[in-house]
Order: structure tokens, then sequence, then C-alpha cells
């Protein structure tokens, strides 16, 4: 038998509606079967549902889950892959803030004048009209605590107004009189930089000077003075030391020989002249750099180290004089080194003989003097030269003697210029020029050497100088004579130079080592003392006064010495010759002496038995 | 009245006086020998300044009060006797 189903055909899914409902015969039965049609349509999905089972609910059902799809992992396509090291991976973790604008009322200034008017009128009182302010004005005057106010307050302000007329409470009093501390503090001085030779072999520091303006800087030249003391790795160089810097020197200077002397030069500070120890002169310029712009020729420069180097006071700016032991004085144009503008030789017979010359260690130079110029030399005179002479023999103008050993410092005194400081041997002196047999002040003989000296630019009585065991000596002449006010010791080798600053505060003194102390001296020996000047002068006048009048004495005496022995002499010729021959005079001394000293012991053996005899 | 005058007169002609003037509490000048306009300046600025140094003096001590006030400049000085209702302003130029 066969039933009749109704099978709907169900064509794809967007039909809802069979497409086609058929027929079928079904040969064998099946209840909720599906059979795929042969038909050639889509996917079609034959859904068979008893007629009478319509409209029931759909009955699901579980059924186990089903493995679809299954792709395993392919490490090949890995290959199609690179690895991401690092990766960047941002991450926050912060309070949510919302963020807002305010802005308050704007403060505005405006800058305004007022013009004071007349105020403070009471309101019926018109301040244009004249009649009103009058009137008001006089009804106040007739106030009668308008009255006794004025009254009390008049009396007030003429007590003021009288004391104002009497005295001015505000005067200045001894403004004139400038008021001068005293200072009790002791002398001193401290040392400030030490430059060191920055050289394995150590030069000795021979000159210092000083930069003209400011004195920042200090050029130092370095030599050996000692006799064939240069060895062959000895540099040649001097420096310029910026004063602050002590660790490395401003600048080099590269001369051919060793520079004995070196001088700014004081119209131009960029220009230096240095003497060299093989008689040269060379100057530089700062700016141009370390090799000297230009040299003087061998020829022509001294032959012996040149020990001292000036710089005149010309227009140009450019004249300089060395001096050297060869016993010449030379004048240079800088621009012109090859041959010098004037020679000098200083014979002490006037006859230039270079022979008899004597050598010169030191130059003095006055600017206030440009004509005289002084030389001190190795045998310990000073010759005082006139530079406008006619003939070379009237140049030198006269010596002074008094030293017994190489005159290395020669120094008017920036006050007094007719009174001019040498600094030799054991002593220091001080002369005026008028006397020139003698020094008129001098200090005691010294244990060791003095090797250099110089004048306190500010103050008249004092000066400084150096020796060769190592110590500076400031002396004022005005406090204390017979020993040094301040007495330093700088360093355990000798020291070979000294120069003061312009402003008297700070000094620079070179050892045998190449080291430049920069010392700074207490403000009492840096300032004009009152009364300084005047007490200077009456000292400088009162001893060359002295010498003057012992001068005199000494010629007479001599005057009458030698009228004397002439008298005498005039009797000897007519008894004979008694020349005595030096040995016999020596034994007829010998003999005198060894008399006289045996006098004095008996007298003083007698003295002490009348002592021993009187107790 | 006329001893007003006299005093003020007397004050006036001391020697090295410029000029005085007399102000009440409201800052009008009531009596002056200088001219309008110097006057004014005067009295205005020197008012407020004295009321200002009065106000310092007792502010410091409440018991203290200003006695008076003097003004040295370099040229001239200003002299103030102040007082609760007037004011005696005197300019002088200090003996030198």
């Amino acid at each position: 038998m066969t039933t009749w189903l109704a099978t709907q055909v169900w064509a794809s899914m967007k039909c809802n509606s069979p497409v086609q409902s058929s027929l079928w015969s079904t040969d064998s039965p099946s209840v909720g079967g599906h059979t795929l049609p042969t038909l050639t349509m889509e996917i079609v999905h034959v859904y068979t549902k008893k007629r009478n089972e319509f409209g029931r609910q759909c009955n699901f059902s579980d059924r186990p889950a089903e493995l679809h799809v299954d792709i395993l992992p392919d490490p090949s396509l890995a290959s199609n892959f690179i690895e991401r090291d690092p990766c960047d991976i941002p991450i926050q973790c912060t309070q949510e803030m919302s963020e807002h604008e305010v802005n308050t009322e704007r403060f505005e200034s405006d800058t305004r004048g007022i013009n004071h008017v007349e105020g403070g009128w009471p309101k019926d009182v018109n301040p244009q009209e004249m009649e009103q302010t009058i009137r008001f004005r006089k009804k106040v005057e007739k106030d009668e605590h308008y009255f006794s106010t004025i009254m009390q307050l008049g009396s007030n302000m003429e007590h003021c107004i009288k004391q104002n007329n009497a005295i001015n409470i505000y005067q200045e009093y001894f403004e004139e009189e400038e008021v001068v501390e005293e200072s009790e503090e002791q002398p001193s001085a401290k040392t400030i930089n030490v430059f060191r030779d920055p050289n394995e072999i150590k030069r000795t520091a021979t000159c210092l000077s000083w930069h003209p303006d400011g004195s920042c800087k200090l050029a130092v030249a370095y030599s050996s003075l000692g006799f064939q003391n240069i060895s062959p790795d000895m540099s040649y160089d001097s420096y310029i030391w910026d004063i602050e810097n002590p660790n490395k020197p401003e600048m080099t200077l590269k001369p051919v020989s060793l520079l004995v002397c070196l001088e700014y030069n004081p119209k131009d500070s960029h220009i230096l002249v240095g003497g060299s120890y093989n008689g040269q002169i060379a100057y530089w310029d700062t700016r141009k750099g370390s090799q000297p712009v230009e040299m003087s020729t061998i020829e022509h420069s001294h032959r012996d180290p040149v020990y001292k180097v000036i710089w005149l006071q010309s227009k140009t700016g450019t004249d300089t004089f060395s001096a050297s032991t060869d016993g010449q004085v030379l004048w240079w144009d800088i621009r012109k080194m090859s041959e010098p503008t004037e020679r000098l030789v200083l014979d002490p017979n006037k006859k230039g003989n270079l022979d008899n010359a004597l050598g010169a260690i030191s130059l003095e130079f006055e600017t206030t003097m440009p004509t005289k110029f002084m030389v001190g030399t190795e045998q310990g005179l000073v010759v005082s030269c006139n530079r406008k002479a006619k003939t070379p023999a009237e140049k030198i103008v006269c010596t002074y003697s008094g030293h017994h050993g190489p005159i290395y410092a020669l120094q008017r005194n920036p006050f007094f210029p007719k009174n001019f400081l040498t600094v030799a041997d054991w002593t220091a002196r001080i002369w005026s020029e008028d006397i020139k047999e003698s020094s008129i002040m001098w200090t005691k003989y010294h244990m060791a050497y003095l090797s250099d000296g110089c004048w306190s630019p500010v103050r008249p009585s004092v000066f400084f100088t150096v020796k060769m065991d190592g110590t500076l000596d400031v002396w004022d002449f005005l406090f204390k004579q017979n020993d040094p006010t301040l007495s330093l010791k700088v360093c355990d080798e000798a020291l070979y130079s000294l120069r003061v600053q312009d402003n008297g505060r700070f000094l620079a003194c070179g050892s045998q080592l190449g080291t430049a102390t920069l010392l700074e001296i207490s403000p009492g020996l840096c300032t004009l003392q009152r009364n300084e000047k005047a007490l200077a002068t009456a000292m400088f006048e009162r001893e060359t006064k002295r010498e003057k009048i012992l001068e005199a004495r000494h010629r007479e005496m001599r005057l009458k010495e030698r009228s004397r022995s002439e008298q005498s002499k005039d009797e000897d010729t007519k008894e004979g010759d008694g020349e005595e021959s030096v040995e016999e005079l020596a034994t007829r001394t010998e003999a005198e002496f060894y008399e006289i000293v045996e006098a004095e012991l008996k007298k003083r053996a007698k003295e002490q038995e009348k002592k021993v005899r009187r107790d | 009245m006329a001893e007003v005058e006299e005093t003020l007169k007397r004050i006036q002609t001391h020697k090295g006086v410029i000029g005085t003037i007399v102000v009440n509490a409201e800052g009008i000048p009531i009596r002056t020998t200088l001219d309008n306009s110097t006057t004014v300046q005067y009295t205005g600025l020197l008012h407020q300044l004295t009321m200002k140094a009065r106000s310092t003096v007792r502010d410091i001590d409440p018991q203290n009060d200003l006695a008076f006030l003097r003004i040295r400049s370099k040229k001239h000085e200003i002299m103030v006797a102040p007082d609760k209702e007037y004011l005696l302003i005197v300019i002088q130029n200090p003996s030198e």
C-alpha cells in the first residue's frame, strides 16, 4: 500500500514555500526520511512531515559534536614570517583626567598723572574767585584757635630757624685735612704667586719687567750668568706670565740666545726689547708671535752679554739704549736694528779707548731728565753722562766711586731725582748728584751679596733690595736706618732680580732657579705717610750737607798735606834719595805694628792689675 | 590779631628765610608769602607728608606725636610745625 506522502520540495534556503509539490510513489516506506531528488536543481533539501504533525513544536535533539574541519599547524608556513623582536606595546595606566580652561578677568593698569589743583575748599567757596577765597581766609584768621596755634607754632619755628642760622649742623669739619690713619700694623709682605721655570734645566731669572698698563703681566728673562754654565740642552725661551695664572706662561719669547734683560715699552705695551747673552738686541711684538721681529746684526752689537736695556723718551717711542760689559753703551732705533744710532765707549780717560773701558752692568735713565743718564760699571764706579754733548769726550760728565764691586742696580729716586740708589757688593748706597766722592747714606755691610734693588714708586723713603741668600729687604729710611724695616726670606736660593710694580703694592723677584715670586706688601709700606715728602727732603738735604762739609774738610786737609809734603819733598831731595824699597817698608811697618800691639797689651795688663788691687 | 601778623613777619624777616605758609587741616593755604603756584605745590605735598609722618610716629608709639618735621635738602631746609588743625611751613636757606 502506498501512502501518499505530501512531500514538499523546498528548493534552496530562500524559498519558504514549496516550489513544487509533486506526488511521488514510494515503494519502500520511509517515515521521516528524506530523499535527495534527482532533479537538476540547486541544493535542495527534502523535508517530509506527516500532515497531522504540522504545527507541532520543533523537537530538538542532541547529537554528539562532529568535527568538521581540522586545520593542523603547518610549520612550513612559518618561513613566510619573521619573528618580531622587540615588540613595542604601549600600555598606559593613568588616572583619567579632563582638561579645563579658565581665564580670569584681565587686570588693566594705567598710568595717569594728577594735576594738583587747589582743592579742599569748602563747597560754597569757588577757588577761582578771588573774592570768595579772600573772604574765607579772613574768616579763618579771625578764629581764636588760629591765633593761639600760630603763636605756639611760631615760637617753635623761630627756635629752629635761629638754630639753623647759628650753626650748620651738617657742616663737614676738617674737610681739607685728609684723615690718614696711622697704620699701627706691622709691615709685612706675603707671597701671592710663584712662577716657576717650566723647563727641566733651570735658568736664573735675571730680569723682570711689568706690563705698562695695569701691570697684569710680567715678562721674565731667563739666562745663565755663571761663567760657561750654559749646557746645550738649556732652553733659550723667556716667558711672559699672566699674574693670575702661575701654571703656564701666557706667552713664550724665543730668542736666538739667552735673554739677559727684557723691558716692556712704556708707550706701547705690545713691544718688548731684550738684550741677549751673545750681545745682540732683539725686539718682540706680542701680537706677532714668539719670534723676534728684528734683531741687531752681530757685527754691530755688543761683544759681551747685554746687561741692561732701557727705553728712551722720544717722539716715536722706538728708541732704546743698551749697556754691556764690553764697555760700550749703544743707542738703537728699533725700526732699524742693523746698526746702532750712537755709540759711547766708557773710557774714564775720555779717550774712547775700548781697552781701557769700564764694563757696564746697569743703566739709569729718568724720563724727566732726558739728556742725562748714568751707567753703573763692573769696577764699582758710577759714570754720569750727558747725551747731548758735542764730543765723545764731553759725554762723560763725572764719576762716583765708593763701591767695591759691580753695581748691579742704579736708580734715581722718583721723588728726588738728584738722589740715586746704587746696589753693589754688600751694601746699598744713596748718593747725591753733587757729592762725587762718597755716598751720603749707606746701609751696613751685610752677610750676603746684594744683587738688585729699586725704589718704591709711591714712597720716597722706601726702597727694596734682594740678596744672594734669598732674602728680600724693605728699607724705610725715615723709620729705621740701621736695619731693614722688613726682611723676608723669599726662597732658599739666591735672588737675582727685583722689580716693583708702578702702584708700589706688588713686587716680583726672580731667583737663581728661575722662580719668580710675586709678593704683596702691607699697605703701610705703600701709602704715602703724612709729611713724608717733607721729612725725606729734609733728610736728604741734611745728609748732603754733612757730606759736603766732610768733603770740604778733606780737601782742606789734603791741601795742607800736599803743601807739607811739598815742603818736605824739597828737604828730602836735598838730603838725597831716601826711597825705601817695598820690602824695607814692609818690615818697618811690621815692626811698628808689633810695637804698637805690645804697648797696648802692656797698658791693658797694667789696668787689670790696678783693678784687681782696688778690689 | 596783630600779634599773629607780627610773629609771621618776624619769622619771614629772619636770615635765610625764603617763604612762610600757613595751611589749615584741609590743605588750604591761609597765609603765604610765596606765589600761588609754588604755594599750592608745597601745600599739597607737605600736607600729605606731614600726615604720613605723624601716622608713622603714632604707629610706632601711640603715646607719641609728631612735634616738628625738618627736611634738609641740598638747596634749602623745609621746616613744618604741625598742629591738630594748622600747619606752619617755613622754607629757609641755612647759613653756609
